[in-house]
């Protein structure tokens, strides 16, 4: 770039420099409107090249993370199904159940409700969103609804007869907090805490706590997936790094096989290799290493997600590996040697600084993409060896609690941004080289 | 959209004649199911026989039911609905009726009688009928099953609570990795009867008793999470005994000739069935199809491929033998007087209340 | 061939071959001794196998048989970095993690080097290639002259004896290889190293070294000091290697004592001084330096004078190359000195051109 502009300036300056007093082109036009002008053109042409992706991104990428962190506070469910009953429940005191008032409000946006088109109506959804905080709310809703026609006043009883859950304050309570546009809930639940009685947040009971112990089980299999690729991949990238392009090339294929190979001939393999009737424990038996009785579990636990997602990602710490490897020519190991380092201290002093690019490279995208994964954990990782992105890919496809969903997704983008800052401050993004 | 629907069920309730004629212009329904052999034995016993009728009819099958729900939900919020007919549990049609993106069926306006004359709403199993929405088409039920080789002759496990004796029958036992099953197995094993399991569940007390027997099995289980992998750690003898369900294990014991039984005592019963999304392009089309999909000897037939029993009570006496193997199905059938001993029957409503909180005690269970 | 041995075998080379495939040798049977502050070039086309023999006395490369001696103990088997060899190489291989002082002090420290006596030498070796204020950068940062210099201190740095440099001077602008050639110079002459140079460039060896070893096809073709090689060249390779050379080819028609009469194909005999030949009708080359060329009326002098036509005149500034036809060869080059005479001479004038017997060597036909 900077040399085509240099170019341009000695085009605009050369027929100019006759004119002392106005510099011009040589047909007439100002020399400095005829340079405004040549950049302007460079300018468009830079938007334009860069416009494509820009949208691209903007609409398969920013839109919908944007949009699942909406869903993760959105909670018009509650305000849209019962703005009379949320009109009396202000001023109830939130100790005992509400009175006569409230529950006549109740019935009143019930009632408006089953005047409305049946995809329009507020209080299936509402069942539902009340469900999330507390169970049952959505029969209590929905065995109300299909009734409430028939109500007489007073409206009390008539409900609380409908359903027990009418007559709790906890159902109330969760009414009346859940009762605005924006909600903190998902994100209570996401980090295994709820609300109390007194609207304080407070963990839960021990015997329900399952997505903190997830993320952390998820930091943990990544950073050991990390770690085994690196372990798994220095030594390889390190010898194809040394091979003559010819043979380096074939040995690539190999490492790369996973990526052509199909996820399911991939996921039989692994099965019919380490499952406790497979080929290593068969093997293991015959040779007298263990007895019959005492075979591994090597699938359907952590060391299944290990195992198969050490094996998808190696590449992807390889590559990086590989690349910067190839660039550090033989000499530096000589000259080390050549002054007097032994050839362990050469490679540590010397070899391996020169490598921390392609480790921080290959480490960041390891890393990254084995804290969002979860087809090769659900079909290998048996219980032990489940993740995150299982837990969000359920409540996204079968519980359908796209809330909750949205805010693990987000806690989960954010510890990533966060640990990339932290390896950026730490290690410095300029020193990736992704090959 | 209520006018439409008023239209279908006067026209279906008078006759299915005038009906079909009144259709003929190129159409193509997009049915969703499950997959595999069971989608299999819908074609063969649905789709192919209303085809044949119907030649201006093109059924496309979808193998979306596992995320059926989803589906529906980002179809029905990006207002473009291209399901035209999803096959999917009663729970989670719960669910989408609630959201209000699957139609409110009437079954006597919509479905045909039995041939005796009985309503549909008296037809069909009862409980079957739970919900507004839901069109059931077959009882499966989840069974345990045991390798009989793994145990002495004279000592083979034979109830539920066997299952959870690990002294008498040692080995591995293979357990779906969510609570539902598992949980009214539990209380049954530990003695509750099955009609008391649901207000057993319902209280503290009832969830702790089941995770108490649970854990006294914990390091026994492996876990399974699709229904291939229960038959299948079964087959590779990774297990002695595994849950699973009976069309699945029925598949693996008569058709690919593997060593087990079925233990029938305290079966978890359940419905399968349609769903009409709201929406569809297709709805009157859809309509016909479901009279004639749902009748009496349809759901019969099904059984002919697959040993899910009819969700009718008229097709019981209809089900003939396997079409492949030959063999009787009635006696394969969860249904079946002899199998039928002791059902649990799923309650889908408790499961839809109290599934989120169960679900996370229950994955909290697998993480200790 | 020529089993040269001087010096008093600081470095020595005893029938050293070496060969990777196990079918060709790319050093063969070499045989070399070095003195101990000796400036040695080993000089060669790329292929000849001097940077092979650099190789193996660094011990990067292992000899396939032969024995390497460096001050009389056998190194064939000790490892690189227990040799205490300084050694610069061509891409300077300065460590581009470390900066300056990092780099120059890491020989200290692999050798358990004090702090305190790292720095200062590191300063010293700095400040000896003139770069005390650069300690702190990285590598990347300096000049390529720069980092030569650098990687001459760190080569230096832990006082070796003995110092290997790989065509160090390589990527470098004329100029700057050329200053750098005095530099080396004379750190050498300072610190009284022993050096071991392969360059592929005549002037720097002829330039820098007490001695040169002229290297083609495996073997040292010829071992002397720079003024010998270029005055006596005693093969036709070293010949037309080293500087400009008139290149005559003949049949020995008689040999005399140091004399020898040569006939060329053209018919003209010319007595040369009999170097490299065995005696009477074999093939011989002869090797005539073009500013040794007589031009004029003094050639009458000569006991070998030709009648010669000037086909092309080159202006050089100090002198002016003139292509003649001498004995039938359109090639023969003659440099005359920018004065009065030469400046006289023209396209197609006829000229006697002439040369004494000892500046034409009778060599090998090659």
């Amino acid at each position: 770039m900077a040399q085509a502009d240099a170019s341009m300036m000695d085009a605009g300056q050369g027929p100019a420099r006759a004119e002392t007093e106005k510099l011009v082109t040589s047909d007439g036009t100002p020399l400095k409107r005829a340079l405004e002008r040549a950049e302007r053109q460079r300018k468009i042409a830079a938007v334009g090249l860069v416009a494509p992706l820009l949208i691209f991104l903007l609409t398969v990428f920013i839109w919908p993370i944007a949009q699942m962190m909406w869903l993760s506070v959105k909670n018009d469910q509650i305000v849209d199904a019962l703005p009379r009953t949320l009109q009396e429940l202000q001023t109830w005191d939130g100790q005992d159940l509400p009175g006569e008032n409230v529950y006549a409000a109740l019935h009143a946006d019930m009632m408006e409700d089953l005047e409305r088109d049946r995809r329009d109506r507020k209080t299936g959804p509402m069942g539902i969103r009340l469900n999330y905080e507390l169970s049952a709310a959505r029969s209590a809703v929905s065995r109300t609804s299909r009734n409430v026609d028939e109500f007489e006043a007073p409206y009390k009883d008539a409900f609380m007869d409908a359903h027990r859950l009418w007559g709790d304050p906890a159902l109330w309570r969760v009414i009346k907090r859940e009762g605005r546009p924006l909600t903190a809930s998902y994100y209570v639940a996401a980090l295994d805490r709820e609300y109390a009685e007194d609207g304080s947040i407070v963990q839960r009971d021990e015997n329900r706590r399952i997505y903190v112990p997830l993320f952390g089980r998820t930091l943990y299999l990544s950073v050991v997936i990390t770690a085994m690729t690196f372990l798994l991949g220095f030594p390889i990238a390190y010898y194809m790094s040394i091979l003559p392009m010819r043979q380096a090339n074939l040995l690539m294929i190999c490492v790369l096989l996973p990526f052509w190979t199909s996820l399911l001939v991939r996921t039989s393999a692994w099965i019919v290799l380490l499952q406790q009737q497979g080929v290593i424990n068969s093997g293991l038996v015959a040779a007298g290493i263990i007895d019959d009785g005492s075979r591994l579990s090597m699938i359907y636990n952590q060391t299944g997600t290990i195992v198969a997602m050490t094996h998808i990602l190696l590449p992807f710490m390889v590559l990086p590996l590989y690349s910067v490897m190839r660039t550090i020519p033989p000499s530096y190991m000589r000259a080390a040697k050549s002054l007097g380092a032994t050839p362990s201290t050469a490679f540590r002093r010397v070899y391996f600084p020169q490598t921390l690019p392609g480790i921080g490279a290959g480490g960041v995208l390891v890393f990254i993409i084995s804290i969002g994964y979860y087809i090769t954990p659900a079909l290998v990782g048996g219980q032990s060896g489940r993740m995150i992105s299982n837990e969000i890919a359920r409540h996204i496809q079968q519980s359908l609690n796209w809330g909750l969903a949205a805010a693990l997704g987000t806690m989960l983008l954010v510890g990533v941004l966060i640990l990339y800052w932290l390896f950026n401050r730490f290690v410095g993004s300029d020193s990736l080289k992704f090959g | 959209m209520k006018s439409t629907l008023k239209l279908i069920g006067a026209s279906t309730a008078a006759s299915v004649i005038a009906m079909s004629a009144a259709a003929d212009d190129p159409v193509s329904l997009t049915i969703v199911s499950w997959g595999g052999a069971y989608t299999e034995s819908q074609v063969r016993a649905y789709h192919e026989p209303w085809m044949e009728m119907n030649p201006h009819v093109t059924i496309i099958n979808d193998d979306g039911s596992a995320n059926a729900l989803a589906g529906l939900r980002a179809q029905s919020q990006a207002g473009n609905v291209t399901w035209d007919l999803v096959d999917m549990l009663p729970s989670d049609a719960q669910l989408a009726c609630d959201e209000g993106i699957i139609m409110e069926i009437d079954v006597d306006e919509m479905l045909a009688p039995a041939p005796d004359g009985t309503p549909a709403s008296e037809d069909f199993l009862p409980g079957s009928l739970d919900g507004d929405c839901f069109i059931p088409q077959i009882v499966y039920s989840t069974v345990l099953t045991i390798r009989p080789g793994a145990f002495p002759e004279d000592n083979q496990p034979s109830t539920i609570a066997d299952l959870f004796d690990t002294e008498n029958f040692p080995g591995r036992r293979a357990l779906q990795d969510r609570p539902g099953t598992n949980l009214e197995w539990a209380l049954y094993a530990d003695g509750v009867a099955p009609e008391d399991i649901y207000d057993v569940l319902a209280t503290p007390e009832g969830v702790d008793r089941a995770f108490a027997k649970l854990d006294t099995i914990k390091d026994d289980i492996v876990f399974w999470t699709e229904g291939a992998q229960a038959p299948q750690l079964l087959a590779d003898g990774e297990v002695v005994m595994a849950t699973g369900y009976n069309g699945r294990m029925f598949d693996a014991i008569e058709v690919e000739g593997m060593d087990a039984e079925i233990v029938w005592d305290g079966q978890v019963v359940e419905w399968d069935g349609w769903v009409v999304p709201a929406d569809g392009q297709n709805i009157d089309a859809v309509m016909e199809y479901l009279y004639f999909a749902t009748d009496t000897q349809r759901l019969a037939d099904q059984a002919q491929f697959i040993s899910y029993g009819p969700a009718r009570a008229s097709s019981a006496a209809l089900v003939g033998e396997h079409a492949d193997l030959g063999i009787d199905m009635a006696p394969h059938m969860p249904t079946a007087p002899e199998n039928y001993f002791a059902p649990i029957i799923l309650d889908n409503d408790f499961w839809v209340d109290f599934g989120d909180e169960l679900r996370e005690r229950f994955a909290n269970w697998m993480l200790q | 061939m020529v089993a040269a041995s001087q010096g008093d075998g600081f470095v020595a080379f005893d029938r050293v071959q070496k060969s990777y495939d196990g079918e060709t040798l790319v050093v063969k049977d070499l045989n070399l001794s070095i003195g101990k502050g000796e400036f040695m070039t080993m000089l060669g086309p790329s292929g000849s196998g001097k940077t092979t023999c650099l190789m193996m006395l660094a011990g990067f490369e292992t000899a396939t048989s032969g024995e390497i001696t460096l001050d009389q103990r056998p190194i064939n088997s000790v490892p690189p970095h227990k040799r205490g060899i300084g050694m610069v190489f061509q891409n300077y291989a300065l460590f581009p993690h470390m900066t300056v002082g990092e780099n120059l002090s890491f020989p200290l420290e692999v050798r358990g080097m004090g702090k305190s006596e790292r720095e200062k030498k590191v300063k010293r070796a700095l400040d000896m290639v003139q770069m005390g204020a650069f300690a702190g950068r990285r590598p990347a940062q300096l000049s390529g002259g720069q980092q030569q210099r650098i990687a001459l201190a760190r080569a230096l740095v832990f006082e070796p004896q003995l110092v290997l440099m790989d065509e160090p001077l390589g990527a470098l602008d004329k100029n700057l290889r050329e200053r750098m050639q005095y530099e080396i110079k004379h750190i050498h002459q300072n610190l009284g190293v022993t050096v071991v140079y392969v360059t592929h460039d005549q002037t720097e060896a002829l330039t820098m070294s007490d001695n040169v070893a002229v290297f083609d096809d495996g073997r040292i073709q010829q071992l002397a000091p720079p003024d010998v090689l270029y005055e006596k060249p005693e093969n036709a390779f070293v010949a037309a290697f080293i500087g400009e050379n008139n290149t005559l080819k003949g049949k020995v028609q008689s040999v005399n004592g140091k004399e020898c009469k040569v006939k060329l194909p053209d018919g003209s005999v010319i007595t040369a001084l009999k170097v490299n030949v065995e005696g009477d009708g074999v093939q011989s080359t002869l090797s005539l330096r073009p500013e040794r060329v007589v031009l004029g009326d003094r050639a009458a002098e000569m006991p070998n004078k030709f009648e010669a036509e000037v086909l092309e005149l080159i202006y050089l500034g100090d002198h002016i190359r003139v292509r003649m036809n001498v004995c039938g060869d359109d090639e023969f080059i003659v440099k005359v000195p920018n004065n009065t005479g030469g400046r006289a001479m023209a396209v197609g004038q006829k000229a006697p051109v002439g040369w004494s017997v000892e500046d034409c060597r009778a060599l090998d036909p090659s």
